[in-house]
């Protein structure tokens, strides 16, 4: 029998960014907020203390900070008749756990989705015909344009101390800034790091083929900076250790660094670690939810009531939590039927490796997410002519000196041997003198790619596993050869000695022994209707309206940018709506 | 007379010239005190104000712990005979203050006797004693009808005897402890830099810790017109609190007036944070200041001329050391240690990050002429106040686990000759010394 605890206004399961601002909202407007984190509490003193938090081997490889696969993973198979298998270690994606959730050991690479990215099918079909859609991709527009979403995006980028150059303020096309954003409504909050070498030999080369490189955005501010919360920032040094860790000079943007310190001594506010949520609990109509069940560190199931349930979890545990509270109808493939679960999809990128020679000095190790790397966004979204390309999508091209860590970011020329003397002697070689660079692409979405309940596995508390059916498509394989393509001609503009990439080719199966991207999407789309969606515009559940779903999952498709940009203007324009319409007369904020 | 005899007789005479000591310290206990009668109505507005005063002196800050109701005391306070709890002074009529008349509370408060005996100088009654009467009113206002009762317990002292006996504190608050007196400023009584007097010498007991103590404990300079070692710098513990006067780089009175106000309600400026039990000072107290009475307080503290005796040098950046860092050049002592532990914030100019990392050139902490601050911090670590304008804490981590003593002693004096800096050197003794007192690991 579950322990029945006081009534509360909301709770939010999940304390990552989306539940932070929620979470931060929701008690501005003078609620009463339980919010209920898996994990372990964690902040920046002690958990992210220089110089403990500077270990690759701890955080990286070991993953400290991951969920433990252990105790819930999810499963895998490529295609609808295969029998799944769990993910067991960590590869292809990263979940993270305890306060601040992946906003902890994210990269801090942040973007605004283009305009057409969310108004695909539409700007699709009207630029390049109905047929140039393939018939079993199932991408739709979200219910929610760019225009409406800008302030929201401006006010994240303030609240993160955003590092980087605007490129089109407000109409106006700014030197030196991405010419191919939508406008925004102001600039970015700090001026963006100076470029490490190799980026500076990528905006030489890009400048050169006629691209238009420029900073990438970069949740690490550059400088001391205080946020619209009055939460003040440090600077980021480039240290080298930024996804994967915990920051430890307090200037990648987390909940931690730009939140909690508002937050977490909120009277009306309460956190609770340590709570894994098993069930949204539904009246017996099913419409209303009427809490959450969740247990707690000690193993007692305990029942939390409240009027309101924000879930924020990660983008596969909300879409597993609404299976497994029975909200919404799941997905089925074969008659196209029901949504939840429906449009998982995933990024292709690529890595390519320019290998120059010892007279010129890369240093690797200087950089960090996206601070001081370069970009250029001529391939991505719809900001190039698809038509003789027969594609759909596209990718960022970025710089990727992230840290040149020993462990994970040795690159070698591929004939080099791959372990003993001879290895060794190439990393001495090659080390301080071989420049990296990333695309990162879109992935549609598709009739036969979706998330449901795993028939077999079940995790530490008895709750079946999700089931993640996934594999690339024609579509995709196309994107990753064509940015592969441009960043082979803008190392080649480079000079170097030789380079090497690394990219999927048509036949190659996704595999999840290699880290590709944490930016899985989709299961609980967003849509202009109960038939098309999980959610509407405003983030609602249509079955159950006093739940509103958060995150990525809410993506109907991918974009060729990092999600958390789009994540959290989602997020804060769900929030704005609540405070101003919702908490004053709940129900439905748009009529099925 | 046989020698037993005159032994005897020595006894007799001790005993009862102790019993008349004793006797002496309990009538002065007695009937210590002023008349005074309330003569202000309690209204909200007084009770208000007297909640402004008691933030002003901090009273929170020893009477109030973290999980229990706020002012019921229990703090523990090591002192060198033992350990002392502070007193539940909620208006609680068992445990707290709620039978005192306001001529209790004064007695207390300004002249330190309470309960009929004398106080423990934990309890900075030689600086409150200059409260005028009636921020006392305000004050007695406040905590009788301001605050809620606590029915918790005053902690008996742990405390050996002989050494318990309270009655020589008497002799000592005789000797020691000014006889209060109205509030007296060589200033126009209402001019800005009196106003910040009257704060800084007493509620805010700032000379408590900023002022050097004689061997017998009292401080040297009670105020300002007792002479320049009022506020001139003094050690508290394992730690330096730094002079407040004016003077040259290990001096925070040499702060801009603006400068003094911004850390006082902040906790920050650019040249400094807060740290050690001054962030406790900033967090219950001097945030809450007033615009008014922080400038008024920065207003006095730019009047104090500097200790005599203190060279008056200048601080000038020297680009050197950054220079040598940047180039490679890690061959000075303690060079290596401060790349490999402190650059990463502080930045091998030491520079720091504005009201982040505090600057390590220049800083009056850094340059204090005391080096123990320093290594305190070093070795235990500090983290910034959160005030309800700075919500954000940032912290320094201890680095006791990782480095020497020798190292911390290198590291130290690095940090104190470079950039420009010239102050004295620590040495490894005095580090040992600071690790055992910080109760910090080995190593």
């Amino acid at each position: 029998m579950a322990t029945v605890l006081k009534p509360v206004d909301a709770v939010v399961i999940g304390f990552g960014w989306t539940g932070s601002i929620m979470a931060k909202t929701l008690t501005d407007a003078g609620l009463s907020v339980v919010a209920l984190e898996r994990g372990p509490p964690q902040d920046t003193a002690p958990d992210f203390e220089y110089p403990r938090i500077i270990d690759e081997l701890r955080y990286a490889v070991r993953g400290e900070t991951f969920q433990p696969l252990a105790k819930e993973t999810v499963t895998v198979r490529h295609d609808i008749g295969d029998v799944a298998s769990p993910y067991r270690r960590y590869g292809s994606f990263i979940f993270g756990n305890g306060v601040g959730g992946a906003g902890m050991h994210w990269s801090g690479q942040i973007w605004r989705a283009s305009p057409e990215d969310l108004r695909l099918r539409s700007h699709v079909e009207q630029r390049y015909g109905k047929r140039f859609i393939p018939a079993d991709m199932t991408i739709q527009d979200y219910p929610v344009s760019y225009e409406e979403l800008e302030p929201h995006f401006d006010h994240f980028e303030k609240v993160c101390g955003i590092s980087g150059v605007a490129g089109n303020l407000r109409g106006k096309l700014q030197a030196g800034g991405n010419p191919f954003e939508g406008p925004r409504s102001d600039d970015y909050p700090t001026k963006p790091l100076p470029p490490v070498y190799s980026a500076q030999l990528f905006e030489k080369a890009t400048s050169s083929l006629g691209y238009k490189p420029f900073p990438m955005p970069s949740a690490n501010s550059s400088g001391p900076y205080t946020n619209p919360y009055g939460v003040r920032q440090g600077p980021c040094n480039m240290c080298g250790f930024c996804e994967f860790f915990g920051c430890f000079l307090y200037s990648k943007a987390s909940p931690q660094t730009t939140i909690l310190p508002i937050l977490v001594n909120r009277h009306n506010f309460e956190l609770r670690t340590n709570a894994y949520v098993t069930r949204i609990l539904l009246d017996a109509s099913g419409k209303r939810a009427i809490g959450v069940r969740y247990v707690d560190r000690e193993g007692r199931e305990v029942d939390q009531p409240a009027d309101m349930v924000v879930l924020s979890a990660f983008q596969m545990h909300n879409v597993r939590l609404l299976l497994l509270s029975g909200i919404g109808t799941p997905y089925d493939p074969k008659s196209g039927k029901g949504v939840v679960g429906k449009n998982y999809a995933y990024q292709m990128s690529t890595s390519s490796a320019a290998f120059f020679d010892e007279d010129v000095q890369i240093n690797p190790f200087i950089g960090a997410g996206a601070a001081g790397q370069r970009a250029i966004d001529e391939f991505n979204s719809d900001h190039f002519d698809h038509a003789k390309h027969g594609f759909i999508g596209g990718s960022l091209i970025v710089t990727d000196a992230t840290g040149g860590r020993p462990i994970g970011q040795m690159w070698v020329p591929p004939d080099s041997p791959r372990w003993g003397s001879g290895w060794k002697e190439a990393v001495r070689k090659h080390y301080l003198h071989t420049a990296t660079f990333n695309s990162l692409g879109s992935v549609m979405s598709y009739r036969d790619r979706y998330l449901d309940l795993d028939p077999t596995y079940k995790d530490s508390h008895g709750l079946p596993l999700l089931r993640l059916t996934f594999d690339w498509h024609d579509n995709e394989y196309k994107v990753a050869a064509f940015a592969v393509a441009r960043v082979q001609e803008i190392i080649r503009a480079m000079n170097p000695r030789s380079q090497f990439s690394l990219f999927m080719k048509p036949g190659e199966k996704y595999d999840t022994r290699f880290y590709q991207s944490t930016h899985t999407t989709g299961g609980a789309i967003m849509g202009s209707s109960p038939a098309n969606s999980v959610i509407n515009r405003y983030s609602q559940s249509w079955d159950v309206p006093n739940l509103f779903v958060m995150g990525a999952s809410a993506f109907p498709q991918n974009i060729g940018y990092n999600p958390t940009g789009l994540v959290a203007g989602l997020a804060y324009f769900s929030a704005a709506k609540i405070k101003e319409t919702y908490i004053k007369s709940p129900g439905a904020l748009v009529q099925a | 007379m046989t020698l037993q005899r005159r032994a005897w007789l020595l006894a007799g005479v001790g005993g009862a010239l102790l019993i008349l000591l004793m006797g002496a310290a309990k009538l002065s206990d007695m009937r210590t005190g002023a008349n005074v009668v309330e003569r202000l109505p309690v209204t909200p507005e007084l009770i208000s104000r007297g909640a402004y005063l008691a933030k002003l002196g901090d009273c929170a800050a020893c009477h109030s712990v973290p999980g229990s109701p706020a002012f019921a005391g229990g703090l523990r306070m090591n002192i060198p005979i033992g350990a002392i709890y502070s007193t539940n002074i909620t208006p609680d009529k068992r445990y707290g203050i709620g039978d005192y008349s306001l001529a209790d509370f004064d007695r207390a408060l300004r002249f330190g006797v309470a309960g009929g005996h004398t106080l423990y100088p934990a309890m900075p009654f030689a600086s409150y004693a200059n409260t005028r009467s009636e921020d006392v009113e305000a004050l007695y206002a406040f905590f009788q009808r301001g605050v809620a009762a606590a029915p918790t317990p005053n902690e008996a002292a742990n405390i050996p005897f002989p050494l318990s006996m309270r009655w020589p504190l008497t002799y000592w608050r005789w000797l020691f402890a000014p006889s209060p007196t109205p509030f007296v400023s060589e200033e126009a009584a209402d001019s800005i830099v009196a106003r910040g007097e009257y704060f800084v010498e007493g509620l805010g007991h700032c000379g408590e810790c900023h002022t050097p103590r004689a061997l017998t404990l009292q401080v040297k300079a009670q105020n300002a017109r007792q002479g320049d070692l009022f506020l001139s710098g003094a050690v508290v513990e394992s730690w330096y609190a730094p002079s407040l006067r004016n003077g040259g780089p290990d001096t925070v009175g040499a702060w801009s007036a603006q400068e003094i106000e911004k850390f006082l309600t902040t906790g920050a400026n650019d040249h400094g944070i807060a740290f050690g039990s001054m962030s406790d000072v900033i967090v219950h107290s001097s945030q809450y200041m007033t615009p008014e009475d922080a400038a008024a307080t920065a207003a006095f503290l730019k009047t104090l001329a500097p200790a005599s005796g203190v060279a008056a040098k200048q601080f000038v950046y020297d680009e050197s050391t950054d220079r040598a860092l940047r180039r490679g050049d890690a061959t000075e002592r303690g060079a290596m240690l401060y790349l490999d532990n402190c650059a990463a914030c502080h930045k091998p100019n030491g520079q720091g990050y504005d009201r982040v990392f505090p600057a390590l050139a220049g800083n009056p902490v850094v340059e204090g002429a005391n080096p123990i601050s320093l290594a305190s911090i070093v070795l235990g670590g500090s983290a910034t106040p959160i005030t309800n304008s700075t919500p954000a804490q940032f912290t320094m981590p201890a680095f006791d686990w990782r480095l020497t003593d020798q190292d911390v002693t290198d590291v130290v004096n690095f940090v104190r000759t470079s950039w420009g800096n010239s102050a004295s050197a620590i040495d490894v003794d005095s580090v040992s010394h600071l690790r055992r007192g910080l109760q910090v690991s080995q190593r």
